[in-house]
């Protein structure tokens, strides 16, 4: 591609974004300049609070009132869009830039129907007359490979999965051929495999058509299957330009360096067998809603069907699946936080699957859960000491043992014992994930339940806290049960893997022969997925 | 170990600035200021009505009957002297004293008004919690708290008041009942998105007990909402209230309340618009102070109102 020859779709010179008083920093952005040319994707990669989402809304005119650009020029085609007024802008948005959001469901209007949303653009910036417009929507959405888009037409929002409806935002963006296609975390919601099939849409329709794509993401995995040329931000300031190849395999910056080794590599490290006493096993394990409903017709959905697993003692085993896979409702079904249809829970030698609240409560201690979002996992209004000792108290610990048990796991977590009386809105998300897991442990479990426990954080962030989780595992002789739809986290941390596709293991074994032969079709279709596959990352590539 | 937070993370953590105190931004609230001030004024008027310059509130003098405001008497005490009196708001039709008894009648109307709230607060707090955490029970509650509410309020009012002897008593409990499914239906819904949250089920997987569950995670998450449903409750209470006084099903007619006077003043108020004006006046007053109070409170203190700062 020779992007030196052409004049840049859009050059941001300068640009700095001011944040009310009394934040953390004075600018969301501070002086940053780079610029896309026609036909390029350039990708902003950033961890949060980096500042990449603020500079995605200053060219689109979106920034919150509170926010100003008070430096710098945004140059879309030669003009420069701060300066440009309301009108203008409306103008241009839809017609020379368009952007793609993070959420397909809630970027779209529930009550309008797909086509007409795609429609609205075409009826607000060009005369064309009704039926040509629903000419022009179904031809876009054929370009985005909707399956019949004479039917799809006249679909609402919901009757649609997921990947379809990011599809249909791609068709609203591009509709009207803009020169710039501005993508915030676009596929970020999205399942692994649906992922890959959107990736491949944008890179397929912006060589057709030349758009150029500001494409903003914080994963190095999207990066790798993407990018032209990346752009990397940390707190407001750009860290490294260059190419795809330059950032990936020769960055210069430390901070660069850092994020890409704190990827995990798909290629699992080699592990001992563990021989450890059984300490899970579930046996045909199911779980099915619904059913009776009036007259008994209800519908049935089986979220899992006779799951069988075992966890040893001191062995980390996996389950890995998209969404829908019916892996959370196993890890919650096996906590006890909901009671299965049929089949058993051994815990140690107890069966606990059916046994009511009142005879379940004493084993309770020995299953503990770390969960997803770690804001939402601690109770704002309590200080994290209340948090953690709060199970131990439960089963009959003094409060002043309780107080000095939470201060040692504290100290383990790597968290100062001294912020036991804080509260939660005082820590970060990585910190508060390590309380979270300072209170598992504070019940001095055998198995600990991690569902998705580092799919909120940011990638430096995740290599900490999954290194605390094989910490603590090894020291309490743990056996973890690590619910994950991260193929690469799962490859670092399992000793094995099972697999769930629509409620059912599909495959189980050891990791590293499951990532050397997958013998089910959607296994092999999970690792086609996984973004940046040929990128090798991890340790191996920093070293 | 050596597991260091990078300074990354700890940029992370949130100022301590973006938050101050819910209690703060309350006080600052011009409608809750102004509510609060206004409601707080009535209830001194209640709390003092002795000491404002009335007399007897029952007190019946046939001479003095039907007078506009600012007629003069004099009043003859037992030990003989005399003074002058002015009946500022006019008498009624059996000669008493209208500013005395809308004086006194902000006593009852205030007690009806907090009674009912805290009362029908207090039930459809538990009623809700129970309803909303157990969910055998819940079916069997809602069908009776939809059945409740299918009753028109002041129909039920009635029949209740009906069925034992007019009173304070009774009127609190005409109207406490047919509040309580809104409380119940507002804690169940608020319980039911909490039960949802990460950190109660962490509380279950720690083996927290289900009453101090419901207690120490999902209680505090209603206080909010409960204070600025309970303000609504007070001043539809006091609407109410006079609604049944009015009617002549409410309060006994000889003590004073807002709806009793008008009910007094209704069949001469052509002539003597004014036994309905003062109290009817009163009456709109309070109700919109204490409506203004909620609307600030519930701007505050309910984050689905909250304004993003």
């Amino acid at each position: 591609m020779n992007t030196a020859a052409t004049s840049p779709v859009l050059a941001i010179n300068g640009l700095s974004v001011s944040l009310p008083r009394g934040s953390d920093r004075t600018h969301a952005v501070s002086d940053i300049t780079f610029s896309v040319a026609p036909g390029e994707i350039l990708c902003v990669v950033g961890e949060s609070g980096s500042g990449k989402s603020v500079t995605a809304q200053a060219v689109m005119g979106l920034l919150a009132r509170e926010l100003a650009a008070d430096k710098g020029e945004i140059l879309l085609e030669g003009e420069n869009v701060l300066e440009a007024t309301h009108a203008r802008l409306r103008d241009l948005r839809g017609t020379r830039m368009a952007m793609i959001f993070q959420e397909p469901m809630t970027a779209l209007n529930p009550v309008m129907t797909v086509g007409g949303q795609i429609a609205e653009v075409l009826e607000i910036h060009t005369d064309l007359s009704e039926v040509d417009r629903r000419q022009r929507v179904l031809q876009i959405m054929r370009h985005v490979h909707l399956p019949e888009p004479e039917r799809l037409i006249d679909v609402y929002p919901h009757q649609i999965s997921g990947g379809q409806r990011q599809r249909i935002m791609i068709a609203a963006a591009l509709v009207l051929d803009p020169a710039l296609l501005i993508a915030d975390e676009p596929t970020t919601a999205l399942d692994v495999t649906t992922q890959a099939q959107i990736l491949k849409l944008i890179r397929e329709l912006q060589e057709r058509r030349g758009t150029g794509v500001l494409f903003i993401t914080h994963d190095f995995g999207v990066v790798a299957e993407v990018a032209h040329r990346v752009v990397v931000m940390q707190s407001g300031k750009v860290v490294e330009i260059g190419s795809r190849e330059e950032i990936l395999r020769r960055p210069q910056s430390d901070y660069t360096r850092m994020l890409i080794s704190s990827v995990p590599s798909l290629k699992p490290p080699a592990r001992t067998p563990r021989t450890g006493t059984v300490a899970l096993a579930t046996e045909q394990l199911s779980k099915t809603y619904g059913g009776k409903g009036w007259l008994g017709r209800g519908r049935v959905v089986r979220a899992a069907e006779s799951v069988d697993i075992t966890v040893r003692r001191g062995e980390t085993v996996g389950i890995v699946g998209e969404s829908g896979s019916g892996k959370s409702t196993v890890a919650r079904c096996i906590a006890r936080l909901i009671e299965p249809t049929s089949g058993a829970i051994r815990i140690g030698n107890v069966d606990v699957a059916h046994l009511p609240e009142r005879s379940l409560r004493p084993h309770r201690r020995h299953v503990q859960i770390v969960f997803q979002d770690p804001y939402r996992s601690l109770n704002p209004r309590r200080t994290v000491g209340a948090s953690i000792i709060e199970g131990p108290v439960n089963f009959g610990l003094a409060t002043a043992d309780a107080v000095n048990r939470a201060r040692r796991l504290m100290a383990l977590v790597g968290l100062s014992p001294d912020a036991l009386d804080r509260y939660p809105h005082q820590f970060s998300g990585g910190q508060r994930q390590r309380v979270a897991i300072a209170r598992a442990l504070a019940m001095e479990p055998q198995l600990l339940i991690a569902d998705e426990p580092v799919s909120a954080l940011d990638v430096s962030v995740q290599a900490q806290v999954l290194k605390l989780l094989d910490d603590v595992r090894q020291r309490f002789e743990l056996a973890v049960l690590f619910i994950t739809h991260d193929l690469r986290v799962a490859a670092q941390v399992c000793d094995r893997i099972a697999v769930m596709q629509r409620g059912v293991v599909v495959e189980q074994g050891p990791t590293a022969e499951l990532f050397a032969a997958p013998k089910h079709e959607y296994t092999r279709a999970l690792f086609e997925a996984a973004p940046g596959r040929h990128a090798g990352f991890g340790a191996a590539a920093a070293a | 170990m050596s597991i260091e937070a990078l300074p990354a993370d700890l940029a992370e953590t949130a100022p301590a600035a973006r938050k101050p105190s819910t209690w703060g931004i309350v006080v600052r609230n011009p409608s809750v200021i102004i509510g609060a001030s206004i409601v707080i004024f009535l209830a001194l008027i209640g709390l003092f009505a002795p000491l404002l310059g009335t007399i007897d509130p029952s007190e019946i003098n046939p001479v003095f009957r039907n007078k506009k405001p600012g007629v003069e008497r004099t009043i003859r005490a037992d030990d003989g002297t005399e003074r002058q009196f002015v009946h500022r708001f006019g008498t009624d039709t059996l000669g008493r004293d209208v500013y005395s008894r809308v004086v006194y009648g902000a006593r009852v109307s205030l007690i009806i008004g907090i009674t009912v709230a805290i009362i029908s607060v207090s039930f459809g707090l538990v009623i809700g919690l129970v309803s909303g955490y157990i969910r055998w029970l819940d079916g069997i509650i809602m069908r009776f708290m939809d059945g409740l509410m299918s009753i028109p309020a002041i129909l039920l009012a009635m029949g209740v008041v009906s069925l034992s002897r007019a009173g304070l008593v009774a009127v609190v409990v005409a109207i406490v009942i047919p509040d309580i499914p809104r409380v119940v239906r507002l804690v169940r819904a608020i319980v039911l998105s909490i039960r949802e949250e990460p950190y109660v089920e962490a509380a279950i997987t720690v083996g927290t007990p289900t009453p101090t569950l419901l207690v120490r995670h999902v209680l505090p998450n209603t206080i909010a909402p409960l204070i600025v449903q309970g303000t609504f409750i007070c001043a539809s209470a006091i609407l109410i209230e006079a609604i049944l006084s009015f009617l002549g099903i409410g309060i006994p007619p000889e003590t004073p309340t807002w709806g009793n006077i008008m009910a007094e003043g209704r069949s001469l108020f052509r002539i003597y618009p004014h036994n309905i004006f003062y109290p009817g006046f009163c009456l709109a007053f309070a109700v919109l102070a204490i409506n203004m109070l909620g609307d600030g409170l519930r701007d505050t203190l309910d984050p689905r109102f909250a304004k993003r700062v």
